[in-house]
């Protein structure tokens, strides 16, 4: 164990993610009791595991969303525990999908898309608009840019969300649960634009019930429970042959 | 009743000249303590949190009136004791610290409430792309809850219009005030106070409209 660490650290600089010993609380209650994973470069992890296991609360953790109760977590080497570091601008480098969308209400879509990095100076607004249209473009939204969220179905919406993000030129994408709040017949749209994410290299952290998705998808399956990693491995090591029983019982459930 | 119309007419038009004076320019600070004092209740600073809900604790446990005679007696009083013996405060700007205090602690709940109705993933996405909380309220939150104020706040500026009627106490010299002087002379207190009610009701309907008509528009764009 020991040894696995000091080994990771050494190649630190190829991990995009770092985390060490994550402990969260809310109030007296332990949702995540000592959470140690790393990901590297175009790694795409998924998180799945029952309801209340903590992972939604762990990809908060990796953003700041929620502030650690211990632990430390080091995303492109910069150190978002500790209070000195200006979250702010490493958020610029992480996109965030939510459940339920979070679109702005009241700005169009375009808006939507260029409010951050205008404001926030990344690009002009001439640039932040190019960019803008090219991403609804590609996720197959550019007719929608002048329409307003509630004009737009949920997967529109969640389309729409993740042009947003990209729209920051994240070198991390994280997903929770991205799909849970979409009627059936919306899913795969959206599952699709986040493989074509996938596939062009996107380091990704994805909360989902979509077993099918992370089984073509991820490079790695991290199943967990009770605030606890149970297991880790490939998606043909996790779903095929599962060793720990908690993760065989889970699987049993949802297969 | 044409008598009174007659005689005092344009004071009565001044007075009412003076009501919405001083009701225009105690709404003008009280959105802006409201702003201050809304914005301090809705952050995650204890300091700000706890002057926020004294504040508005204060002022709303306090009558209106009681309010008036305090600032237009007291603290003169305790200025002067204090050695600024100089010091003058007029009924105008008396009355407009009182309204504006009053107006100001319930606007700052109306604001509180209107932010806390905006879903709280609005402010998570616009800091999950960068932006500081001040940005995020700026730009995000407070856009959308001010869609959802605008009913309330014009309910309050009716209030107010209203309340500024309790200064007639300071020798402000509104509507009231004047009604009470004409009454002294005439003795015709049905018709003086028909008159006043009427011109009242007059700018309060007026309102009231002007504010329906805003509140659709601004539902349309939903």
């Amino acid at each position: 164990m020991a040894d696995s660490r000091h080994l990771s650290s050494s190649v630190s600089d190829k991990n995009k993610i770092i985390v060490k010993n994550l402990k969260k609380n809310f109030g007296s209650l332990e949702v995540l009791k000592d959470i140690n994973v790393e990901v590297s470069e175009g790694e795409v992890v998924v998180l799945i595991g029952p309801s209340g296991s903590g992972k939604s609360t762990f990809l908060r953790c990796l953003n700041q969303l929620e502030k650690v109760t211990s632990g430390q977590i080091i995303i492109d080497g910069h150190d978002v525990t500790d209070k000195h570091t200006d979250i702010n601008k490493v958020r610029e480098n992480i996109g965030m999908v939510f459940q339920h969308f979070n679109l702005f209400n009241h700005l169009t879509v375009l808006k939507n898309m260029t409010l951050a990095p205008v404001h926030l100076k990344t690009l002009s607004k001439a640039e932040a608009k190019d960019k803008a249209m090219k991403l609804l473009e590609r996720v197959g939204l550019a007719d929608k840019a002048e329409a307003y969220p509630s004009q737009l179905s949920g997967g529109q919406k969640q389309r729409v969300a993740i042009a947003r993000a990209l729209e920051m030129n994240p070198d991390i994408m994280l997903f929770d649960e991205p799909t849970s709040a979409l009627d059936p017949e919306m899913v795969g749209e959206v599952l699709s634009v986040m493989k074509e994410l996938a596939r062009e290299g996107m380091t990704m952290v994805v909360v989902t019930h979509e077993i099918g998705f992370a089984r073509e998808v991820a490079s790695r399956v991290i199943f967990m429970e009770g605030g606890y990693i149970v297991e880790e491995g490939t998606p043909e090591e996790v779903f095929n042959h599962p060793k720990e029983p908690r993760t065989i019982d889970f699987l049993s459930k949802v297969l | 009743m044409v008598m009174i119309i007659q005689t005092y007419g344009t004071m009565l038009i001044k007075a009412l000249g003076q009501t919405v004076l001083l009701t225009v320019l105690s709404l003008v600070f009280a959105m802006i303590i409201g702003m201050a004092f809304g914005l301090m209740n809705v952050g995650h600073n204890r300091v700000l949190n706890f002057i926020g809900t004294v504040y508005v604790d204060a002022v709303r446990g306090v009558p209106l009136i009681v309010l008036a005679y305090f600032i237009y007696f007291g603290i003169p009083q305790g200025i002067h004791s204090l050695g600024f013996t100089d010091f003058r405060m007029g009924p105008l700007l008396a009355g407009t610290i009182t309204l504006s205090m009053n107006c100001g602690a319930y606007m700052a709940e109306i604001i509180r409430a209107g932010i806390q109705s905006v879903d709280r993933g609005q402010m998570e996405a616009g800091r999950s792309l960068g932006l500081s909380y001040g940005a995020g309220m700026a730009l995000i939150v407070v856009p959308q809850a001010i869609r959802t104020m605008i009913p309330s706040i014009i309910n309050q500026f009716i209030i107010t219009l209203k309340d500024s009627s309790i200064l007639s106490v300071i020798a402000f010299p509104e509507l009231v005030n004047v009604g009470k002087t004409i009454m002294g002379n005439t003795m015709k207190c049905l018709e003086t106070w028909a008159i006043i009610g009427v011109m009242y009701m007059i700018v309060i309907i007026t309102l009231s409209k002007v504010s329906k008509k805003i509140e659709r528009r601004v539902n349309r764009g939903r």
